[in-house]
């Protein structure tokens, strides 16, 4: 019994406990001040504006969770889709062949960060920043700055249904579970973690921290190369504008959902909670009509909110 | 040097919980000479500094200076009166000037609000000539001066304060010979202007070479002033010694003579060089012998440990492991060939703080509790470190506690059953009892008497004394880098390993 309640604390003093109840809060206020919202397209339309950021933030709580960032998220978003759409129409290749390159294009961006990081000991924020920049100029060359619509069975999965589900909503279920499990319960999982919260301990401890710090990069850049086509996929187009500004709003909902900048905290899971908070919010604006102006403000307070009860959480357990 | 008393200390006790750390100590220092304070690791001369310099009052006792009783409860208001400590670890900005880090708090300001840079520059360049750094332009930034001129820049920061009475920690513990050269030049001549010092090191020879006169302590009591030129190093290693050894721990039974003659060597170092810090360190390790590396700090013994364990860059050097070479390049090879390594500063370099007692006890272990599915087997994990968990008796309210609630000595037994867990053949301790209260440490020391009992072979680095001769059947002086003498533990006497860890 006793062993219970304690079982019971542990889950409910966790943040993401916190943030999950936001979320349902939300979610009532919403469903009452909005007739619409509870409507099961709406639901999957909100899950499907999720899906973008909560594919990515897998790899970006893992990340994170190491103690660094990725900055460059977004234009390998953008990258990846204008590529997947310009190896269709203008190269002609076969959609698996497409596949198959623009996942390698992001496992190769991944390494890049993930060695420039590791091997030349640079800062994080400062790589990625750059490579980012680096994506988003070879975009443009790539695009010349035109939008590039393509034909493709690639499309179904930012544009296909599986039933009532959009398939890109379940791939993110799929990515968010795979993610989870993957950093709960294996060891690599729990060497990230081990890694994020003292490097000299995990070095001493024989984790190889230089190889795991670099396959979290390869994975995040990995699912934002698959965010990418599904982009593409949902518009069957391609342009250098897709992408851009994906990176804040993935740190702010891996923030929200609980995993801690600083590193070795946090969980996967958490950060579609986070993903979740941010698109029920942008839903709100349209259904309410009210300016979307006043979007980023609001988002902007809910990520200051989040953080500072999380701080305020920790003082008071420390004392 | 005149014989007039700047301070005079006089009662002075200083209680923490549980420990007396000062008893009734009486000291006075003289204006303008300087005073070597001497004893072993715990006997107080940290802690007496620390009051003297204002960082804590004492418990009990007065402190006169320049004849006035004071009190000081902020460092700030010592440093008023002319009193400056200049610590171990230096407090400079590496990024700021020589100049701004002088006058760092207190730069020169114009009439306009603006930094008075010709100001600051003079007077610093003043400063360092009265430092002998008079060469060095001010503008260079500390980070492009060496060891011992970062020193100096310390000093001269204490004189832009105009202290009287220098209190200098350890300063020549990261100095090479040559550089702690220049810094006793630069004590001679301030003491020439009147400038009173109390130097605190373990470098006997460097005491008996620059000191006027050497207070010895001991358990955190006054023993005995010396007048340096009528003394020798061996009355003041005697005085730090004492005569008793107070209830000392000692072991059922240590390796004999014959015990070395007749048990495999199970692991060999040849020729470990680390830059700067290791130079040709080769040493034999016996089956089921607890083997001590000691000396002072800065002597080479951590960086010689990691650098076996594969954790600290070394320039060349071999291990052999029952006669077998055997390539190192990460920590994670040394644990293959059943090393283990309980590091120094548990914070730093031991401990996973924000994670629970069962994740921190089974990280090393955790690769052989793995299912088919590369999924952790929590079931077997929990059972694991439960049986560790009991073995080591550690003191936690459950497995799932955050290990930075757990006091020292439960966290550093969480430590040794991370390795235990593993089932190594050697294990390396660094520091193990360090920051760790009296019975946990022996609880400690009956934990790896018993792991060389069964057969595994201990290294256990030290600077405890008292540590290094209760627990080990033999040890290594290390002295700057290099093995400086070596007894078994028949042989054992303090006197000996002084000498060693001096250098001579």
């Amino acid at each position: 019994m006793k062993d219970r309640v304690g079982k019971l604390k542990a889950v409910t003093g966790r943040t993401e406990f916190s943030v999950f109840l936001g979320l349902l809060l939300l979610t009532v206020a919403m469903s009452i001040a909005s007739p619409f919202f509870l409507k099961t397209s709406n639901i999957f339309n909100v899950l499907s504006q999720i899906s973008r950021y909560g594919i990515i933030s897998v790899g970006m709580a893992l990340v994170i969770i190491t103690g660094g960032i990725d900055l460059s998220v977004g234009y390998v978003v953008g990258l990846c889709a204008c590529v997947a759409a310009w190896l269709t129409s203008q190269a002609h290749l076969p959609w698996p062949a497409v596949l198959l390159l623009v996942l390698l294009l992001g496992t190769v961006i991944g390494t890049v960060n993930g060695l420039l990081v590791t091997k030349m000991k640079l800062v994080p924020f400062i790589v990625t920043l750059a490579t980012g920049k680096i994506l988003s100029g070879c975009t443009l060359l790539l695009t010349k700055g035109m939008p590039i619509s393509f034909e493709s069975s690639l499309a179904w999965l930012g544009s296909g249904y599986i039933g009532p589900i959009p398939v890109c909503v379940i791939i993110m279920f799929l990515v968010i579970i795979g993610g989870s499990v993957f950093a709960q319960c294996t060891l690599t999982g729990r060497n990230i973690y081990a890694v994020g919260n003292n490097e000299r301990t995990a070095e001493l401890s024989g984790i190889k921290v230089k190889k795991l710090k670099c396959s979290v990069y390869i994975i995040t850049s990995l699912l934002s190369a698959l965010c990418g086509i599904i982009v593409a996929g949902n518009l069957y187009s391609s342009d250098a504008s897709l992408g851009i500004g994906y990176e804040t709003d993935i740190i702010a909902a891996v923030v929200i959902g609980g995993v801690s900048m600083s590193g070795g905290e946090g969980t996967v899971w958490g950060s579609l909670i986070g993903a979740a908070i941010m698109g029920i919010l942008k839903n709100a604006f349209v259904l309410l009509n009210i300016s979307s102006y006043w979007q980023s403000v609001v988002i902007g307070i809910v990520i200051i909110v989040a953080v500072a009860l999380d701080v305020l959480r920790v003082n008071k357990k420390e004392k | 040097m005149g014989d007039s008393v700047i301070c005079e200390l006089q009662n002075i006790t200083k209680r923490f919980p549980g420990v007396v750390a000062l008893d009734q100590v009486n000291l006075s220092i003289k204006k303008g000479e300087i005073l070597a304070i001497v004893g072993e690791n715990g006997a107080g001369k940290s802690t007496l500094m620390n009051i003297l310099s204002g960082v804590f009052p004492p418990s009990e006792g007065r402190i006169l200076y320049e004849g006035q009783e004071r009190r000081f409860s902020h460092t700030r208001e010592a440093q008023e009166l002319g009193i400056a400590m200049i610590h171990q670890e230096l407090s400079l900005s590496n990024a700021l000037s020589i100049a701004e880090n002088i006058f760092q708090g207190r730069l020169p300001k114009k009439a306009t609000g603006l930094i008075d840079k010709k100001k600051l520059f003079q007077d610093s360049q003043k400063l360092l000539e009265q430092v002998g750094l008079g060469g060095v332009d001010v503008k260079t930034l500390v980070r492009d001066i060496n060891a011992s001129q970062q020193q100096q820049v310390e000093i001269a920061k204490a004189l832009s304060l105009h202290a009287k009475l220098l209190i200098l920690d350890e300063p020549t513990s990261a100095l090479t010979p040559a550089e702690a050269n220049v810094l006793h030049g630069v004590m001679g001549k301030l003491r020439e202007e009147g400038i009173t010092m109390l130097y605190i090191s373990h470098k006997l020879d460097e005491i008996m070479k620059i000191s006027d006169r050497i207070a010895v302590f001991r358990d955190g009591r006054y023993i005995e002033t010396l007048i340096t030129k009528d003394t020798t190093v061996e009355r003041m290693i005697s005085l730090m010694v004492g005569r008793e050894n107070s209830a000392a721990y000692t072991r059922a039974r240590y390796m004999s003579e014959e015990d070395y003659n007749s048990r495999p060597v199970v692991m060999e170092v040849k020729n470990m060089t680390v830059h700067k810090k290791v130079q040709d360190v080769s040493f034999k390790l016996y089956q089921g012998e607890i083997l001590g590396i000691t000396g002072l700090v800065g002597a080479g013994r951590t960086e010689l440990l990691q650098a076996v364990f594969g954790a600290d860059k070394r320039e060349h050097g071999e291990v052999y492991i029952e006669g077998k070479e055997i390539k190192i390049k990460h920590p994670s090879d040394a644990i293959k060939s059943g090393m283990g390594l309980v590091p120094e500063g548990r914070k730093a370099q031991g401990l996973f703080l924000e994670m629970n007692v069962r994740e921190n006890m089974s990280i090393v272990n955790l690769k052989d509790q793995i299912s088919g599915f590369r999924l952790i087997r929590r079931q077997e994990e929990r059972k694991k470190v439960t049986e560790f968990n009991n073995r080591l008796r550690v003191k936690t309210p459950s497995l799932e506690q955050k290990i930075v609630n757990l006091s020292g000595g439960n966290q550093q037994k969480v430590i040794i059953a991370r390795w235990l867990m593993n089932n190594p053949k050697f294990l390396f301790l660094d520091e193990p009892t360090q920051g760790i209260d009296i019975g946990a440490k022996t609880e400690i020391y009956d934990i790896i008497h018993e792991l060389s009992e069964n057969g595994m072979s201990v290294i256990v680095v030290s600077s405890e004394m008292q540590e290094i001769m209760s627990l080990c059947d033999r040890v290594i002086v290390m002295y700057e880098g290099k093995v400086s003498g070596e007894l078994i533990h028949s042989d054992f006497e303090e006197e000996k390993l002084m000498t060693f860890m001096s250098g001579k």
